[in-house]
């Protein structure tokens, strides 16, 4: 069942010299329930933004972005997003920064919080559930911004470089966690990346994005087996291959990504 | 003196691993000595006391104040008013100031056509205000208050619409994403974030209150310290205004130190900043 649909979405936004800038062009790509879904693409090419177009965040500026069924407008119900900075509140604990989405959401505080601590214990943060962002390391708040967005129930996972501060250990411990966690929620995923490694080790589908203004050069297929253990599965020769093959086509948007910022400055 | 000298001698025979506190709290213990002393010194030997008084003198006025009382009646009595109208008008002024500015700092085309009319409303030097005031509303608690009100509405407001405009848009999106209306965007990211904003500006406002205060009944009032000062100035009695300087600014340390434990009871989720030597400590 499709669950997120993109048919030829445009996003421009008002560039500095009075000229539109176009972030991202005639983007067609379909997400299923329960499907994991990676975009690569060179730094800055405009892959966020394909995030801001289903989140509801950012109006498409023409094209169709669907989900469910219905044009996206405002934000669509069921939709988590995990932002590529810190977004936890530093005001709030751990078990109150989880429980922020079952707050708004209407339930009473003890109840909120009563399910907070479910996913905070899920994150293996049960320990510092009292702790202040500011006490935390970056991937403890990883793990909090994790639990924050899953405590909603999302049916539609948004995610932006969320672990692209992280150390590589902690990384590779994260995506392990998140595989984990997403594993039979039904959760459709968008996991916006520029680690091709990443990328492969998570999904199901790669979308390699081209440089600057971003539009779909290639779509692959992970021939992967879940469950996976993404420190284990870099070295197994289908991981490999599959590499191989995205690389050849991602090198020239990347070399193209490097040639343009060289130019510039 | 001879306090200066013992703490002297206390320094040098404790030797290096001095507490830190301790060694601070003793160097400006002997600045003080040495800065009253040499007033006291001075005014006794050189300069006319009549014009710059002496530390004797003052200590003298305060106690005489304290003790026996006033021109005016009690000095409490003055001080408790004073109070009254600092408080009344720092917490009318900072209130409306916080919530005005968090509200123009939310909606920016408001904010952009007020601008021109708040920069000016903040030229206008505010102190002369307290005259017209005294025409409006008489020489009773309302005109002081009012000047309170204006000396910390601006103070307040330039910190809360700043501090309401650079919220991290970031956390506003994660809000909105995770459910949160407009109301709830305010009331749980907006205003949070702006409090260290909103409080840097309490410390100076309690300050203006009192100035503002002071400065009213200066203008005209039957009580209050503003008035004692304005009598001894009447009566060229320097000690008094000195007397008067001192327990308002004593009021004024007091209320900062009240004002730092409620900021550090409510901004505790803020990483400890380590500000200077001594609170490290």
């Amino acid at each position: 069942m499709t669950v997120i649909a993109l048919r030829n979405a445009t996003k421009r936004f008002p560039g500095t010299g009075g000229q539109p800038h176009t972030a991202v062009r005639d983007l067609t790509f379909e997400v299923a329930a329960g499907e994991f879904v990676a975009v690569v693409g060179p730094t800055g090419c405009g892959k966020s933004t394909t995030l801001s177009l289903v989140s509801g965040l950012e109006p498409a500026s023409s094209g169709e972005v669907e989900v469910d069924g219905t044009l996206v407008r405002g934000i669509p119900d069921g939709v988590g997003y995990m932002f590529q900075t810190d977004a936890i509140m530093p005001w709030r604990s751990v078990v109150d920064n989880v429980a922020a989405g079952p707050r708004y959401r209407g339930l009473s505080r003890a109840d909120a919080r009563r399910k907070a601590m479910v996913w905070v214990d899920r994150v293996g943060l049960a320990a510092f559930s009292g702790y202040y962002p500011y006490q935390l390391s970056g991937g403890m708040r990883k793990r909090v911004a994790l639990a924050q967005t899953l405590v909603n129930e999302p049916r539609i996972l948004l995610m932006d470089e969320p672990f692209s501060a992280l150390d590589v250990q902690t990384r590779q411990l994260m995506q392990d966690e998140l595989l984990r966690l997403w594993q039979g929620t039904g959760a459709a995923v968008i996991f916006v990346t520029h680690d091709l490694e990443e990328a492969i080790a998570l999904a199901d589908r790669v979308v390699v994005m081209t440089s600057s203004p971003a539009t779909i050069k290639a779509i692959f297929d992970v021939p992967l087996a879940r469950p996976r253990e993404v420190e284990e599965i870099r070295m197994t020769p289908e991981f490999i291959a599959t590499y191989r093959e995205i690389w050849e086509s991602l090198r020239d948007e990347v070399a193209r990504a490097r040639e343009v910022a060289s130019r510039v400055g | 003196m001879s306090a200066e000298l013992t703490a002297a001698v206390a320094l040098e025979r404790r030797g290096k691993p001095l507490d830190r506190r301790t060694k601070l709290w003793s160097v400006r213990l002997i600045f003080v000595v040495f800065w009253l002393g040499s007033w006291e010194l001075a005014a006794t030997h050189w300069i006319d006391p009549f014009f710059y008084s002496k530390p004797s003198a003052i200590w003298e006025r305060l106690v005489d104040w304290f003790g026996t009382g006033t021109a005016f009646g009690s000095v409490w009595t003055q001080l408790f008013i004073t109070l009254e109208e600092a408080v009344l008008g720092f917490v009318i002024g900072a209130v409306a100031g916080v919530v005005l500015g968090i509200l123009l700092g939310r909606a920016r085309f408001v904010a952009e056509v007020a601008a021109p009319f708040i920069k000016a409303a903040n030229a206008v030097p505010r102190i002369v205000l307290a005259s017209l005031f005294i025409i409006w509303f008489g020489l009773g608690l309302t005109s002081k208050v009012a000047t309170a009100v204006v000396l910390v509405f601006f103070a307040v407001f330039f910190n809360a619409f700043q501090g309401a405009r650079e919220v991290d848009r970031n956390l506003v999106n994660n809000a909105r994403i995770l459910g949160a209306s407009r109301t709830q965007v305010l009331t749980s990211i907006v205003v949070p974030s702006a409090t260290s904003w909103i409080f840097a500006s309490l410390h100076a406002a309690f300050g203006f209150a009192l100035i503002g205060a002071v400065v009213g009944e200066y203008a005209g009032a039957d009580k209050g310290l503003g008035l004692l000062i304005a009598n001894a100035q009447g009566t060229f009695d320097a000690a008094g205004i000195y007397a008067g300087m001192i327990i308002i600014t004593v009021v004024a340390l007091l209320a900062e130190w009240l004002l730092t434990l409620l900021e550090n009871r409510l901004l505790r989720w803020r990483p400890p900043v380590q500000t200077s030597g001594e609170q490290r400590a």
